[in-house]
């Protein structure tokens, strides 16, 4: 069953960048797009379990700190080497100021 | 931690693998100094900018040496001019096939690819495996069993390790090594850190510089001349001395088996032209932790974190001379190395850091 999580204020993040957020003995990153849109994925790379919100977000695209693995954070899809597995990505909506995530 | 560490055993798929991976020394977490996510951020941002300049003029010193040598070729007057294009072509591509195989050279992605597939080809590298050993480097700096770039072995081979500046025993190394990827594939030690999914990519790298290579010698018996091997593939002998005179400091006489790269890695202060073939790959503590940071904003993160860090060599020359009486210990007593002093200011080393190896390690 799917529920709606709230993760975090809508300013919190800022432009072009990403936050770490826990819930439920799982960690996820939620992103803000240079478009001001919000996303959310897993929170740790595929390769080597990195957490991703230490990364760089550039565009659509967030690079792992520890190997400069890139994801595109708002399909997944794994850029190539060294990382080869796609993210998890999980539905977002803002509402009153506030990001919340839907995980199953 | 409490498993009874096995003599080094610098196979990746032996005893001291199965060690680091019991004891929890491989995937660890490591040791990162303080630095805020807004600045981090600042440090971390890509430009084209930097590269673009560096990449213009490195192309342009590559051809016009090559244009120098061709034309005084059967002259004396051509050794300076080889001397020239051996450093370009067998040094300063290794710290351009490093930093665009991190993808931090360039903003644009293409770009890294483009210089990292050339500068691979230039240092006989597959381009494929060597992104993966890399990988691992990173993941673990030094570990025993896991890393798959330690240039000297504990206990030391002086000799092997004199020869490294003629650039003969890495020839020697990597390029059967080519041929051995391109027909017969992967070995064992490969496979063990390269996913199975790139392994066909692997050897398809390593038959492209094969056909070149081969291509090359071909060149060189139609014009009965050594002149195409003196522009490609040999200057990986002949040039390859700046890219191991700076890449041995790296971690040379450090620690193995920790998890603070204080204690493994090496920053040192070195001469500008060094710093431009190098890429500034001499604040080699401040990569390590913080990989996301371009090569030209590594002076400015020096600056920042350079209080929570051991003190850097001031030159190239203090460093090895810092090194020398370590290896010649390390000949008799190979758990020794250098343990580096922290500024009064620096964040202490944490214990289940680099508990690992304080047992027995020398003061």
């Amino acid at each position: 069953m799917a529920d709606w999580i709230e993760a975090c204020e809508a300013d919190e993040i800022d432009e072009e960048d990403v936050i770490r957020f826990d819930h439920g003995g799982r960690t996820f990153a939620i992103y803000r797009s240079p478009d001001d849109e919000y996303f959310a994925t897993d929170g740790l790379c595929t390769h080597e379990k990195v957490h991703l919100a230490d990364g760089l977000v550039m565009d659509d695209i967030i690079e792992c700190p520890k190997h400069n693995g890139r994801f595109n954070y708002k399909t997944g899809q794994a850029k190539g080497a060294p990382v080869c597995v796609n993210l998890r990505t999980y539905p977002v909506r803002v509402e009153a100021g506030k990001v919340f995530i839907r995980i199953d | 931690m409490t498993a009874a560490r096995p003599k080094r055993d610098y196979s990746l798929v032996g005893e001291s693998t199965r060690w680091a991976i019991e004891t929890g020394l491989a995937s660890a977490e490591w040791y990162h100094s303080e630095v805020s996510r807004k600045t981090m951020k600042e440090l971390m941002q890509r430009s084209d900018g930097p590269a673009i300049r560096d990449t213009i003029i490195w192309i342009a010193l590559i051809l016009g040496s090559a244009a120098g040598a061709i034309w005084f070729w059967g002259t004396w007057w051509c050794v300076p001019f080889f001397f020239v294009y051996g450093v370009l072509y067998g040094s300063s591509s290794d710290s351009r096939w490093h930093e665009c195989g991190h993808g931090t050279a360039f903003r644009t992605r293409w770009m890294n690819d483009v210089v990292y597939q050339i500068a691979s080809f230039m240092l006989m590298r597959n381009p494929v495996q060597w992104r993966w050993s890399h990988a691992r480097h990173h993941t673990d700096t030094i570990i025993v069993g896991r890393d798959a770039e330690i240039a000297v072995m504990r206990p030391p081979d002086l000799l092997k390790t004199a020869l490294a500046f003629t650039g003969l025993l890495d020839f020697r190394y990597s390029l059967p090594r080519l041929f051995r990827q391109a027909f017969i594939g992967l070995d064992a030690e490969e496979k063990s850190y390269i996913p199975e999914m790139e392994w066909r990519k692997a050897v398809v790298a390593a038959r492209w510089h094969v056909a070149i290579y081969v291509a090359t010698v071909a060149a060189a018996l139609w014009m009965w001349s050594f002149l195409p091997l003196m522009l490609i593939g040999m200057p990986r002998i002949y040039g390859s001395w700046h890219m191991v005179l700076t890449g041995l400091l790296q971690h040379i006489g450090l620690a193995d088996n920790v998890t603070d790269h204080r204690l493994n890695t090496r920053t040192v202060y070195m001469n500008p032209i060094s710093r431009w073939i190098y890429w500034n790959m001499n604040y080699h503590i401040e990569h390590h932790m913080f990989p996301m940071v371009p090569y030209h904003a590594l002076p400015r993160l020096h600056e920042l974190i350079k209080h929570d860090l051991p003190a850097p060599n001031p030159s190239m020359w203090h460093a090895y001379r810092e090194v020398w009486p370590v290896l010649l210990k390390q000949l008799r007593y190979e758990d020794y190395f250098l343990a580096r002093e922290l500024p009064p200011t620096a964040r202490p080393y944490r214990e289940e850091f680099h508990n690992f190896t304080l047992p027995s390690a020398a003061e």
